[in-house]
Order: structure tokens, then C-alpha cells, then sequence
């Protein structure tokens, strides 16, 4: 039963991911962009916790961990780059 | 600031218990670990306190316990608040602007307020005015705006408000 | 493992990719910048958060003892999400992205744009 879920998460992820992209292609504004690469993060992150649980090994907490950090530290890049033209003034 | 603060063993017991928790997680819990985490726990509040201005403090536990537990709950909610409009069709969406009057000004209050706002009920938190006296928050749908109001005001400033009395 | 886990881990990870893909088709089919900004940052955390708990459970159980490792990452994603919508909305604020025209109070985002109070002219 668990590996179908495990499947059945894999797919609708798939799909939010899709979207995403559909979102980061056609995305009106740069804004839109962005919240569609955050979004990505997000979903990446689910994605990685779904690979770990159907192999079975805990280690690729580290990469999701890593995934969080980094998604939040370049939204805030991206946003500021938006906000002022320049990430170090 | 120009004067020599009064040393004290534990400047931030609060974060030393956070930083620890933090570590064994991180750690499995390992006995070893355990005393590195400690050793940690004590001796970078040492180096980082005198660099952080004058903190406030919770007046009441149960009422910070109290307010996580219903904001965990109203995250849920206003979950299944947007999944729903989500669902619906654009046309009967009525986004709007709003501003809310603030009570409060102190800087960690605020943005713990305006997270709240943030991750509740279909509102998004925008901008502070610059006399940090109104904060313009987008909503998804508006039905009244002077309810809406109350309603942000009540739940969640009010606590805040109760929490760190200023 | 017993069955009742199972079952549990099971819903969890449904039902959380379910949240997350609503929270993406909103992002896909809102109209305006700011409407866009709702779905994901509340669905998405909440769907994450899921997903991350069913995975503490699964390998808490798997591996014999307490991984409390998930929640760091839970707790991570709970604080940053409202900063960075908040971010992200004084980005298209500062933007000027076009709002739909059934917005109400239009004039109050010229005036959070200002930094200026409601009130003034």
C-alpha cells in the first residue's frame, strides 16, 4: 500500500511541478517568475523526501534540508535584486 | 551600550535550550553529541549576546503555547479556505487591498504579526507605512472589510499584545 | 510494520501532494500577481509539512529510534514562507504589477508603495 502511495505523491508532484514550469515560462512580470521558482523549491523539497521514503534511506534529508535553506536565501536574493536593481550596495 | 555588561552564565537560556534541541536533533541524540551540543549552547550566547539590542520577553508561557496552537490551526484552516477558492471559478474572486490600524510597535510584535497575517486567513501581509502605524495587507477574497478587520485585530493582535505587553 | 502506520504514513503523503498541487494549479489559473501569491505560500507549506511528517514517522519506525530530523525543515519552511511572500509581494508592489480590474481599494497600493498612511493625501 505504501509504495502506491509513495506513487500516487510522485505523480500529483509531477504535475505540480509541470505547472510550475508552465507558470515560469509564460509568467507575465519577473515577479511572477520568482514565486514560480519558490514554489519549485517547495516542491523539489517534497520530491526528495518521496525519493528517500521509495529507497528506503534517510540520507536525503540533508539534500532537502539544503534545498530549504538555499530556496528561501535566493527568494530573498531574487526580491532584493527586484527591490533595489543591486544584491550588495 | 558604553558600559560593561554584567557577565552572566546563561545571557539567553531560551536560545541555549533551542540551540541544544536543535543540535540533538540534528545528531540522533548521541551521547556524545549531547555534551557538544551543550558546550555549544553555553558558549555562543556568550559571544552573541552583548551583540543583540534589548530583547523582549514573553509575560506568559501558556499564552505563547496558546497562540502557536491556534495559529497551527488556523493555518489549516485558511488552507482549506484557499484550496477552495482555488477550486472555484476566478470570476467570483474579490481581491482587495486592505489597511489595518496597529496597536503595537515594536519591531519583534510586528513581524510576528504580520507572519500571522501572512499565513492566515487568505491575507497576505504587504507593506508597513513608515510611522508604523498601518499595515497594508492583500486579501483574496474580501467579503467586509470592517469585519476582516476585526477579525485580524482580535485574534491575533490582541494576543500579541497580552504576550509581550506593549 | 504494522498496518495502522502504514495507513497513516499513506494518507499523510496523499493528502499533502494533493495540497501542494492545488496550491500549484492556483498559481497556475489566479489572475494577478498579488492573487498568484496566496496559493502557494499557504498550500505549499502546509503540503510540505505533510509530507515531512510522514516521512518522520516512516523512518522513526524503520529505523528503530525517535528522527526528529523532518521537523528542522518543517520549522524552517513555517517561519521563512510568510517572509518571503512578504518579500515577494513588496517586490511587485515596487514592480507596479498590473492588478485585475475587480480589485477594491487600488489606491491603497499607490499609497503602501509611498510607505505613506491611508489617511494622507
Amino acid at each position: 500500500m505504501l509504495s502506491y502511495a509513495i506513487l500516487i505523491a510522485c505523480a500529483l508532484i509531477c504535475c505540480a511541478l509541470a505547472l510550475n514550469a508552465w507558470r515560469l515560462i509564460i509568467g507575465p512580470t519577473t515577479p511572477d517568475r520568482i514565486i514560480a521558482v519558490d514554489t519549485m523549491y517547495i516542491n523539489s523539497i517534497a520530491m526528495i523526501i518521496l525519493l528517500g521514503l521509495y529507497q528506503g534511506s534517510a540520507i536525503y534529508y540533508e539534500g532537502a534540508l539544503l534545498i530549504a535553506l538555499l530556496g528561501f536565501v535566493s527568494t530573498s536574493a531574487f526580491c532584493k535584486y527586484l527591490l533595489r536593481g543591486d544584491i550588495i550596495e | 551600550m558604553d558600559k560593561v555588561r554584567n557577565f552572566s552564565w546563561f545571557p539567553m537560556p531560551y536560545h541555549s535550550i533551542l540551540l541544544w534541541l536543535v543540535w540533538q536533533i540534528l545528531h540522533d541524540f548521541s551521547n556524545g553529541h549531547m555534551v557538544l551540543g551543550a558546550v555549544f549552547a553555553i558558549v555562543i550566547p556568550w559571544i552573541v549576546a552583548p551583540l543583540s539590542e534589548k530583547r523582549l520577553v514573553a509575560k506568559s508561557h501558556i499564552k505563547v503555547l496558546m497562540y502557536t496552537f491556534r495559529l497551527l490551526v488556523d493555518i489549516v484552516v485558511s488552507n482549506y479556505d484557499v484550496a477552495k477558492r482555488v477550486l472555484q471559478s476566478n470570476r467570483s474572486l474579490k481581491p482587495a487591498f486592505i489597511a489595518v490600524p496597529l496597536d503595537i510597535n515594536a519591531p519583534v510584535p510586528l513581524t510576528i504579526f504580520a507572519s500571522s497575517v501572512s499565513l492566515t486567513p487568505g491575507t497576505v501581509s504587504v507593506e508597513l507605512s513608515d510611522d508604523k502605524k498601518w499595515l497594508y495587507v492583500h486579501v483574496l477574497h474580501l467579503e467586509d472589510e470592517q469585519e476582516l478587520i476585526n477579525l485580524i485585530k482580535h485574534r491575533y493582535e490582541a494576543p500579541l499584545k497580552e504576550i509581550f505587553g506593549c | 510494520m504494522t498496518v495502522l502506520i502504514e495507513v497513516v504514513v499513506s494518507v499523510l503523503l496523499v493528502f499533502g501532494s494533493v495540497v501542494m498541487l492545488i496550491g500549484s494549479i492556483g498559481l497556475a489559473k489566479f489572475p494577478d500577481y498579488f492573487t498568484r501569491l496566496h496559493a502557494p505560500t499557504k498550500a505549499s507549506t502546509l503540503g510540505v509539512a505533510c509530507i515531512l511528517t510522514a516521512s518522520m514517522i516512516f523512518f522513526s519506525i524503520e529505523l528503530g529510534h525517535l528522527n526528529l530530523k523532518e521537523t528542522l525543515i518543517s520549522m524552517f519552511l513555517l517561519i521563512t514562507a510568510p517572509v518571503a511572500a512578504h518579500m515577494l509581494a513588496k517586490a511587485g508592489l515596487h514592480y507596479k504589477v498590473k492588478m485585475t480590474d475587480s480589485t477594491e481599494n487600488q489606491h491603497l497600493a499607490k499609497k503602501a508603495y509611498l510607505h505613506k498612511n491611508p489617511d494622507d493625501a
